[in-house]
């Protein structure tokens, strides 16, 4: 299925074939021969053997595995071959144009900061040292709390979740104990939030045990005010609400929506993980909010999801410092120290002090732009999504729907239902089709209002003309739909894997995370 | 000048609000009778109608005699042309068919026709998809898409079509389901056919959107809550459908799947209902009233449950109805509101705005209501 003659990638011809690489690759454990091993250590010599024994009897008893850990057995050269082949087979976000991930802020993430965060001068750092030796460490995690101040206009940041739906769940968790503290806890168990927002937002809340109220949009994209007033009641916790929602509709009445929670007594927390196109030009603390978070890992440009460790950054007003997790980092003008009195303190919702790799290069990314910088981020951002808006919306069969002829901020869900409705072929095809051509697209829209929904983000990163070649591979898929849409319909040709069966991720009985979880679902 | 035919098929509806789910066939329609039932179809049509009264020395009206047209063409100062002829008080489906063969040979631009979906079936029957039609709700069962949401936007859509600012057409289903099934409990819709009507995306009704398997748990889980609240000093009116079912599959009680029940202390009271009975019994009493939109088309009232009617739903009250639905079924509407068309237009704008949904065992939903 490759194009005649367009094996070659020019200036004028800006659809890239594409072929992944495809190696009947095994699971790693199903690679492990017994007694293969990578690295031989040699034999203690007698002299240190003499001083200090066998290195293992010393240790504690309870120390010590009664069993070795069942881990693969392979040579140096097959793991290297192992991980080598895999990484062919994925498309990166440092391989392709990977705006197809709408929601996900898919930046560029500069390599000078994975190199700061793999110095041994901080690699070789131990979350239990003194705090005396960590001062450079701790300098940082406390000035980009200064820095997330300044942006959102709160009064005290934590990064210890790590990643933004833990620190939805540190928020409901604040929100609880600020509930509590005024006896209302067991009466106050609804949280609001809107449909848009993003599913972690009703997901989180409902494992701390709280109720969801989920508002609809209207016709214009957005959740109406008077149905935020027939969600609110004596029994209304909080609002948990993010803005732009994930259609990238911007909520102008948010300062409406967090009068009327506060006027019943509930606390107004922001997700603040769609902040790409909003820096330096709106605030959480002139929206009304108490407390709101950011995903270094999106909007920070520290890499995302399976390209590097997550990390949300939870901030509050003066009133909720007394409830965030411990210890936070504080400073008394002579010397940065962990703080652990916070006598309503949720408690920890993850080990020592969060994700300190992700802290270093979020921090390092904002140095290196400075304010001007941020706010000129979010105008290019803004600026890309309404550009590659206009063009998507020039593609036959595809759709904006809600706010239409309105500008976007920094994403769009867009629809293919028009083009479904003319020739049988889903938003799903069209992701497995664009792989041909050497885009990745990411098929989460939920919650799934928008019919064939898709949704786009293209970040400050991505040029002009890399945008453009993003629409010319879309723009090809469009046009084989319409010509002939076979050859979209069993897409991809050229992947490693053709149709996979989705519904066993549906399917608890089926699925497997570890080998262990395999070995013992396989058997039954 | 637009020549546009008028069908009304008077008996259409009559079966709702006694809860004989559907007025196709003598018999029936004579038990309808016997249990009271008054004609609403020529009323229903007259909404539809005065919303051309605009355009009435620009088209042509032509119609069938009496109830079948000419009345309420008159009522609204059109000046029909009447051909055919009818037995007053005694018209069939036969009528039906042999109007649309008249009306289709004097070449009209566009059919109107009031009734349900047994009159869209006997139109489909008579003249296929020769001409363009537009149904005004005025049936018990209308899983056909060839209706508009109500009768009044039934007529705007017949102006804009008329005024040649809708041009596009849709194909839309004709569906029908057995109404001897139906009054047992089953549905087994079928499709018949399909219709061309003006293509007005707001206007007209989606079509009924079937539960795949998936649901099921979704539907426990709201079943569960709603059992979990049941106060005992209050009457519970079951509505149809599959996800009301459920609670009464989780009760262990009989039921039926398209009519009306009524609980009280988890127990049945009586299954099947008719708007009378319910009042007999729910009179002055608290009761709460629970349903669930019709998928696909998001009607709460007005459509398959004409038994709640709006006496039925004054003496509950609107902070006694509890509106239940999963969110697949929410979604499958693709952000159109819920519909009602209760009959009262004072209280379907009473019902209209926002209401709160029970989607699972802790989660609800905020979803608005028009009219
Ligand atoms: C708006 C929004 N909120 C919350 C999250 C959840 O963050 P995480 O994936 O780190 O849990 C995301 C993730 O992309 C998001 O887009």
């Amino acid at each position: 299925m490759f194009e005649k003659g367009g094996t070659k990638m020019n200036r004028k011809n800006k659809v890239r074939n594409f072929h992944q690489a495809k190696w009947d690759e095994p699971v790693i454990f199903e690679l492990s021969n017994k007694g293969e091993r990578g690295i031989l250590f040699p034999e203690i010599e007698k002299e240190i053997e003499m001083d200090i024994g066998d290195g293992i009897s010393n240790l504690p008893k309870n120390m010590v595995r009664e069993q070795p850990p069942n881990l693969p057995e392979l040579s140096q050269m097959q793991v290297l071959k192992h991980y080598l082949r895999l990484s062919q087979q994925t498309l990166g976000a440092d391989l392709n144009v990977d705006i197809g991930q709408g929601t996900c802020t898919m930046k560029y993430s500069p390599k000078i900061n994975e190199k700061l965060a793999t110095s041994s001068k901080f690699t070789e750092l131990h979350p239990s040292q003194d705090e005396t030796t960590v001062q450079g460490i701790l300098e940082i995690i406390y000035k980009l709390d200064l820095f997330l101040r300044e942006i959102s206009g709160l009064d005290k940041f934590t990064f210890q979740p790590s990643g933004g739906s833990q620190a939805i769940f540190a928020i409901a968790s604040i929100i609880h104990a600020h509930h509590e503290a005024s006896g209302e806890s067991e009466k106050r168990d609804e949280i609001i939030t809107t449909m848009f927002s993003h599913p972690s937002d009703a997901a989180a809340p409902i494992v701390k045990g709280y109720k969801i109220i989920n508002i609809y949009p209207n016709e214009d994209g957005l959740p109406a005010v008077e149905a935020l007033e027939k969600a609110v009641s004596n029994r209304t916790a909080g609002l948990l609400i993010t803005n732009p929602e994930d259609t990238g509709i911007f909520n102008p009445k948010i300062r409406e929506f967090t009068r009327i929670v506060h006027e019943i007594g509930g606390v107004c927390g922001y997700d603040q993980a769609n902040a790409n196109g909003i820096l330096g030009i709106t605030r959480a603390k002139e929206a009304g909010f108490d407390l709101c978070f950011f995903n270094l890992h999106k909007t920070f440009s520290s890499p995302h999801g399976c390209g590097g460790p997550a990390a949300g950054a939870l901030g509050v007003t003066e009133e909720f410092i007394k409830y965030l997790p411990t210890p936070l980092v504080e400073f008394d003008e002579s010397k940065y120290f962990f703080n652990y009195d916070v006598p309503r303190s949720i408690g920890k919702v993850r080990a020592f002090y969060g994700v300190v790799p992700a802290i270093l290069k979020a921090y390092s990314w904002i140095m290196s732009l400075g304010s001007k910088g941020l706010r000129e981020v979010s105008e290019i951002a803004v600026l890309n999504n309404n550009y590659l808006l206009k063009k998507v919306l020039e593609l036959r069969g595809a759709s904006a729907p809600y706010a239409e002829g309105r500008h976007r901020i920094e994403q769009v869900r867009y629809s293919w239902d028009e083009l479904y409705r003319e020739t049988g072929v889903t938003t799903e095809d069209i992701t497995c089709r664009m792989v041909d051509f050497g885009f990745h697209m990411w098929s989460s829209h939920h919650p799934f209002i928008v019919p064939q929904p898709f949704t786009l983000e293209p970040t400050e990163s991505y040029s002009k003309a890399e945008i453009d070649e993003y629409i010319a591979g879309l723009k090809k898929v469009v046009e084989e739909a319409y010509e002939n849409p076979e050859i979209v319909k069993t897409a991809p040709h050229r992947s490693v894997v053709h149709k996979i069966d989705v519904d066993s991720l549906d399917d608890p009985t089926r699925w497997a995370i570890t080998w262990r979880a395999y070995l013992k679902k396989s058997k039954k | 000048m637009k020549k546009v035919g008028l069908i009304v098929n008077p008996i259409a509806g009559m079966g709702g609000k006694v809860g004989l789910k559907g007025t196709d066939g003598q018999a029936i329609l004579a038990e309808a009778k016997r249990m009271g039932a008054e004609q609403v179809s020529p009323q229903r049509t007259v909404k539809a109608l005065e919303r051309l009264i605009p355009l009435k020395n620009a088209i042509e009206l032509i119609t069938y005699p009496q109830e079948m047209g000419e009345e309420v063409a008159n009522q609204c100062g059109f000046n029909p042309k009447v051909i055919g002829s009818i037995t007053q008080g005694m018209t069939s489906s036969d009528d039906t068919k042999q109007a649309c063969k008249d009306l289709f040979k004097m070449k009209i631009d566009l059919l109107l026709f009031a009734g349900g979906d047994g009159t869209a079936r006997d139109i489909y029957n008579s003249i296929g998809n020769e001409i363009v039609v537009l149904g005004i709700p005025t049936g018990v069962k209308m899983h056909s898409s060839v209706f508009a949401y109500n009768p009044m936007r039934a007529g705007d859509l017949a102006m804009i079509y008329l005024q040649g600012k809708v041009k596009e057409l849709k194909e839309a289903e004709v569906m029908d389901i057995d109404e001897e099934a139906f009054r047992k409990g089953f549905v087994s819709a079928k499709l018949y056919g399909y219709l061309r009507v003006p293509f007005g995306r707001r206007y007209i009704q989606g079509l009924k959107a079937g539960s795949p398997p998936t649901e099921k748990y979704s539907q426990e889980a709201i079943a569960q809550k709603i059992i979990d609240d049941m106060e005992d000093d209050c009457f519970y009116i079951i509505g149809p459908g599959t996800t009301t079912r459920t609670i009464m599959e989780k009760l262990n009680l009989d039921f039926t799947l398209l009519g009306v029940d009524l609980l009280h202390r988890k127990k049945l009271i009586e299954e099947d209902l008719n708007e009378k009975k319910l009042l007999e019994h729910i009179k002055g009493k608290k009761a709460k009233l629970v349903i669930t939109p019709i998928g696909g088309q998001g009607f709460l009232f007005g459509r398959g449950n004409q038994q709640l009617s709006p006496n039925v739903i004054k003496e509950v009250g609107k902070d006694n109805i509890i509106v239940i639905a999963t969110s697949h079924k929410i979604n499958s509407l693709n952000g159109h509101p819920f519909l009602i068309d209760s009959g009262d237009t004072e209280l379907d704008r009473l019902l209209s705005g926002y209401v709160i949904v029970i989607t699972g065992y802790q989660e609800s939903v905020v979803y608005r209501v028009t009219s």
